[in-house]
């Protein structure tokens, strides 16, 4: 049984070290702009700019096909970053993506009501809703990025949306104010 | 002569979509497109030819060497998903057009049972390594040959006027069925 088990872990290890050094040897370079247009998004993998995820969204800002104020969690702070890093000119936020939060907010299920159908955990996008068919379902509050998407397929409307008071465990520093530096 | 009864024997008469019903989930779901078909055809000669002969290479001089036959399945499993993802790393390097055709279609071959099938029967059968090689690339001509004509089908029933309770996937499985029973007509043709 031994042998078995080091042959087999040698096995592994083995292609394990080939596709590694094949991830190295044959490294494909993203598009720059691309890397530098993602870092500048929040990350919240929201979807509410109509993209799967930031990372589609940055490619799409990076090839033209789009604009650049479809992202309501980063607000005006990322559109002057990117139209920044663009040259191109800051836009109003586009209200058909949603609407600017002024302050962060998460989801909370009302385990009463709830009947369990799973509907809000496939539409959550940072798998932060907690549960299965037929038991009742609960938001990882630490998970959730207040993206509110898991709110419009509820059919017994039980998510409620409420704002997170900062204390002194969770308070950050501001993010700096981005200015348009004259280049 | 007998290299090319191998060739024709998995072409054609043990074709293993349409006799031996391996591979059945991309033959079902990849076929819509005349062109999808050839992109996935063009991934999964490629695995396959590789991944047969490469479980054939550690069959050889790890399993048996060990007296570890036992483990071929989970060895074989191992093989295959490593290759599939060399070749997804190798294809994206070496011809990014290639890359974009193949797609989500070579991440999918590591689920194909015919990749799994093909590696197992060359045990089963006592291939050589030249044996192997030619079985494995036989194989996925067979399966290539049989996804194209079939996404062709489909595209012309797309357009046909089939009647009602038919529609979608029932008259797709008939197409199958019909086509499996055209190519028991190749049965004969060789015995191997």
């Amino acid at each position: 049984m031994w042998i078995a088990i080091l042959i087999l872990t040698a096995v592994a290890l083995v292609f394990g070290l080939v596709l590694g050094f094949a991830a190295i040897r044959f490294k494909v370079k993203s598009d720059p702009v691309v890397d530098k247009i993602d870092a500048l998004l929040p990350q919240t993998q929201c979807g509410q700019c109509t993209f799967p995820g930031c990372r589609p969204y940055a490619e799409a800002i990076a090839s033209g096909e789009v604009e650049i104020n479809q992202c309501p969690p980063g607000g005006d702070a990322t559109i002057v970053a990117l139209a920044d890093l663009l040259g191109r000119d800051p836009l109003p936020l586009n209200p058909e993506n949603g609407i600017v939060k002024e302050e962060k907010t998460v989801v909370i299920i009302d385990e009463q009501i709830c009947i369990g159908c799973t509907l809000c955990i496939q539409a959550c996008p940072v798998d932060a809703i907690l549960g299965a068919a037929k038991q009742m379902h609960t938001v990882i509050v630490d998970e959730c990025t207040g993206c509110d998407l898991c709110i419009p397929p509820c059919p017994v409307d039980c998510i409620y949306i409420v704002p997170v008071k900062q204390d002194v465990n969770d308070w950050q520093w501001p993010s700096p104010d981005v200015e348009s530096v004259p280049t | 002569m007998e290299y090319f009864l191998i060739l024709i024997s998995t072409v054609l008469v043990n074709n293993f979509v349409l006799v031996q019903f391996l591979g059945l989930c991309p033959f079902m779901s990849v076929s819509r497109k005349v062109e999808t078909a050839i992109g996935m055809s063009m991934a999964t000669t490629f695995v396959l030819t590789l991944s047969s002969v490469s479980s054939f290479l550690v069959n050889k001089y790890i399993l048996l060497k060990f007296g570890l036959e036992y483990l071929d399945i989970i060895a074989f499993i191992l093989v295959i998903a490593a290759v599939v993802q060399f070749t997804e790393m190798f294809v994206r390097k070496a011809s990014p057009m290639l890359y974009q055709v193949l797609g989500i279609f070579l991440p999918l071959i590591t689920t194909n049972c015919a990749v799994l099938g093909v590696a197992l029967l060359n045990i089963q059968k006592d291939h050589t390594f030249i044996e192997s090689l030619l079985y494995g690339f036989g194989a996925s001509i067979g399966f290539s040959l049989v996804l194209i004509l079939f996404a062709s089908i489909r595209e012309r029933i797309a357009v046909a006027d089939v009647p009602k309770p038919f529609r979608g996937a029932a008259i797709s499985l008939i197409t199958a069925g019909l086509m499996s029973m055209a190519f028991m007509g190749f049965s004969g043709l060789v015995k191997i």
